[in-house]
């Protein structure tokens, strides 16, 4: 018996669901362009995404794809444009493709992440040069800002942490996707992104004093005061509830 | 080089917005509204389900095809198990999003061994997509008691009590639970978190982190999931459960998509939190979910016996791009309206009160789009307009940029300044209220199978409110995690020798005799496929 190629080549053996009928169009009469994706020639319609374009040309995308909404990180790519020696960063779901551009997806890039429990952590502020030492070695190449997709400024976050003005960080970074983009170029060795996580962590967990609302929403609760209305409520028959809830 | 384009664009020729208020609406009207155009009562593109424990419900195609389909172990499937399994653990959890991955902590910490498997990588789901918030009753004129009021309201009073009770109730603890992990909600200036309103609600009752919600969320678990000590498989979906004894869940088989190999899992609990089918693209409809939302978890359940409820519901999100083409489906926050964003048809008037509740303000947009007053795309699609504009006007500049920044942000890359144009806007599919039928601890009929989150029914009858999901993942993943590790310690011993796929066979044998001859889809669908050939055809 010999289980692994029982689903070997699944797609090519399955019969879809009619459901997949939806498609990503291009708008109509959109023009053709050229692109390279993992560094082979393509036409593709403008107006596709390059995950849309990976589509359109045939690709398989497994690595690579999240929530295709723009806030996952799964699907970090870098490109190149013709004559520009710059190299340029994106989230292939939300980046439409250009006339000449080559890209690639960085579907997920090695990182070091600490080990730590923030709500017991002895002294938080410390504790960041323990659990990450090298984020007080930033070379203010700025190289990371430049990559994040997010356009936030990620060497600011980095010194910010290592000032222990996680406040600060936690502004600078919420739009964080966690691609970690900012990785691939540090040339400190940092996990920026990382880093940023801890900063905003220990600021909303150790910082920041427990919110009073909830903590006397929490306390009623558990002194019972909404019991007898609840069950009250869960007893009524269906006509009876709907009396009830049924008036704004 | 080549010029600019020309093609035509839905800005071109944008009417004047009339600010004069929408008639309000009538309980009968609504009905009359939701009858015509919500697509969940409309009777074209529904099935009568033949086999199964919901033999005789109407659902939607789509749901039909995957549920009454074939397994993808193939006709030549493997009779026999492998000699033993691959892995035994007290909990196997089957997806990993917000339920997926509260259970799991908690799980661990209660001792159990616990392994998750997920499809795409921990935290790719619905849940860190989440905008708006999360519904959590602390206002001073607010309470538990109004909260589950609104949600059975909001649910056309088919909600299950027992279940919204619990929500509500041990909804400000599980709030505090992610606030002592580090996750940032708004606050107002004297610390207490910010609260806003919700549509179809009596009370500003949703927390929220700007709207990277559920994003700010997940980056926290994720980061204690992994260093939890939980097993984590990722790019591993399952595509079958294991029947034990007495027709009991006792484990899942589980593919590697990177080589195709199957694990076998033997497990005193299985909990599904595979979340929901917005992938399926229920009646053509574009979609908010994240990739891989195909409803893996109710084609196992089901396979294996268990009863579905509410299978007919979803939820079409009123606010979905429908221009620019390439982001067809990406959700606009029902906060944006809470806000104060204003709809327009195509003559520039306002057609219904913003806040009503989703379907409704879904089924008028179906409308005025179906009765000529839409805004045709260059897709040809048609929309009508979203104006986040009024929110600066009447909030103070800026109120846009700082509140949802996300949203300018994505609509900004697609060359659509939100602040100072309409987004134009058509009904997403975005939630499955249905879903496998639960009790308070995640109870299937099939004891062993937990069900948590979006892909089980009856907390939210059938329509949902914003913001009770997100607070539903948490509440239930907890629960149902710490309630499935407590019974796996009770789960009298079985052998390996005692698991079995023979549900599966006596699901296909059902099949044979109600559809003879007919081919059938394969299922649980894993990931969409939207390849085409170069010649334009699907793969």
């Amino acid at each position: 018996m010999n289980q692994s190629s029982v689903l070997c080549g699944l797609k090519a053996q399955i019969r879809l669901p009619r459901c997949a009928v939806f498609q990503y169009e291009a708008p109509e009469g959109a023009r053709l362009i050229q692109v390279w994706i993992n560094g082979k020639e393509w036409t593709v319609p403008e107006g596709l995404t390059l995950i849309q374009a990976m589509w359109h040309t045939g690709h398989e995308v497994i690595h690579g794809i999240g929530c295709l909404g723009g806030v996952c990180g799964a699907c970090a790519a870098v490109y190149r444009m013709p004559g520009n020696f710059r190299l340029f960063n994106a989230l292939a779901c939300q980046t439409l493709v250009k006339e000449g551009m080559a890209f690639s997806l960085i579907a997920s890039y090695p990182t070091q992440r600490a080990h730590y429990d923030i709500e017991t952590l002895a002294d938080p502020k410390e504790g960041l040069f323990e659990l990450y030492p090298e984020s007080a070695t930033c070379r203010n190449c700025n190289a990371c800002t430049e990559v994040c997709p997010q356009g936030i400024d990620v060497r600011t976050s980095v010194w910010q942490a290592a000032f222990g003005d996680f406040k600060g960080v936690a502004e600078s970074t919420m739009s964080c996707v966690m691609c970690g983009l900012c990785v691939s170029r540090c040339i400190a060795e940092m996990a920026p992104h990382e880093i940023a996580l801890y900063a905003r962590r220990a600021y909303g967990s150790r910082e920041l004093p427990f919110p009073d609302n909830l903590r006397h929403r929490i306390d009623a609760v558990q002194n019972g005061s909404f019991d007898q209305d609840l069950e009250r409520l869960t007893h009524l028959t269906s006509e009876e509830l709907k009396l009830e809830c049924g008036v704004k | 080089m080549w010029g600019e384009m020309t093609a035509p664009t839905p800005y071109d020729h944008l009417p004047e917005f009339d600010p004069s208020e929408p008639v309000k609406m009538e309980a009968s009207e609504r009905k009359k509204l939701l009858d015509r155009y919500y697509p969940d009562y409309r009777t074209e593109h529904k099935s009568t389900l033949r086999v199964g424990q919901n033999g005789g419900d109407i659902v939607p195609d789509e749901i039909a095809e995957i549920l009454q389909s074939r397994s993808l172990l193939g006709t030549n499937h493997p009779k026999d198990l492998p000699s033993q399994p691959d892995i035994e653990v007290d909990l196997l959890i089957i997806g990993g999003g917000g339920a997926g991955m509260t259970a799991a902590i908690f799980a661990q910490e209660a001792g159990a061994s616990v392994l998750l498997a997920t499809k795409l990588r921990v935290g790719d789901s619905n849940t860190v997509m989440a905008e708006g918030g999360i519904q959590v009753a602390l206002g001073e004129d607010d309470s538990p008691v109004h909260h589950f009021k609104d949600a059975y309201r909001g649910g056309h009073f088919t909600g299950d009590p027992e279940l919204l009770s619990t929500l509500v109730k041990e909804g400000p603890d599980i709030i505090g639970w992610l606030i002592r992990k580090g996750v940032l909600f708004d606050r107002d200036p004297s610390g207490n978190l910010s609260l806003r309103k919700g549509g179809g609600t009596t009370r500003h009752r949703l927390i929220s982190a700007k709207d990277y919600t559920g994003l700010e969320i997940i980056r926290v678990l994720k980061e204690d999931l992994m260093n939890s000590g939980v097993a984590i498989w990722e790019f591993s979906p399952a595509v079958e459960l294991l029947q034990g004894p007495e027709g009991s869940c006792a484990g899942a088989v589980i593919r590697d998509v990177d080589n195709g190999s199957l694990k076998w899992v033997k497990a005193k609990s299985v909990l599904l939190a595979t979340g929901g089918t917005g992938r399926l693209h229920i009646g053509s409809f574009a979609t908010s979910n994240h990739f891989g939302a195909t409803g893996d978890g109710l084609v196992m359940a089901y396979r294996l016996g268990a009863r579905l409820v509410n299978m007919e519901s979803f939820q079409y999100h009123p606010t979905g791009v429908i221009y620019p083409s390439e982001m067809a489906g990406m959700l606009i926050t029902e906060a944006v309206r809470g806000a104060g964003a204003r709809m327009f048809n195509v003559h520039g008037k306002r057609f219904i009160p913003e806040l009503e509740t989703r379907d409704v303000v879904a089924a008028a947009i179906i409308r005025e789009c179906e009765e000529g007053r839409g805004v045709r795309t260059p897709s040809g699609h048609y929309g009508v307009y979203l104006d986040l504009t009024t929110i600066d006007r009447e909030m103070g500049e800026g109120t846009v940029a700082r509140r949802f920044p996300n949203i300018v942000k994505l609509m900004g890359k697609h060359q659509v300044d939100c602040t100072v144009q309409p987004i134009l806007v058509y009904p997403t599919l975005h939630y499955q209220n249905g879903g496998v039928s639960v009790d308070v601890s995640g109870h299937t009929t099939i004891p062993g199978l937990y069900v948590a989150g979006e892909v089980s029914g009856g907390v939210h009858g059938k329509n949902r409110l914003m913001g009770n999901s997100l607070l539903e993942v948490f509440v239930y993943g907890r629960r149902v995690g710490l309630a499935a590790i407590r019974e796996s310690a009770d789960r009298k011993p079985f052998s390996w020798h005692e698991v079995s796929l023979g549900h599966v066979f006596r699901f296909e044998g059902e099949l044979e005799k109600e559809f003879p001859g007919t081919p059938l889809s394969e299922a649980p669908v894993l990931f969409p496929d939207y390849r085409k050939h170069p010649d334009g055809s699907k793969v």
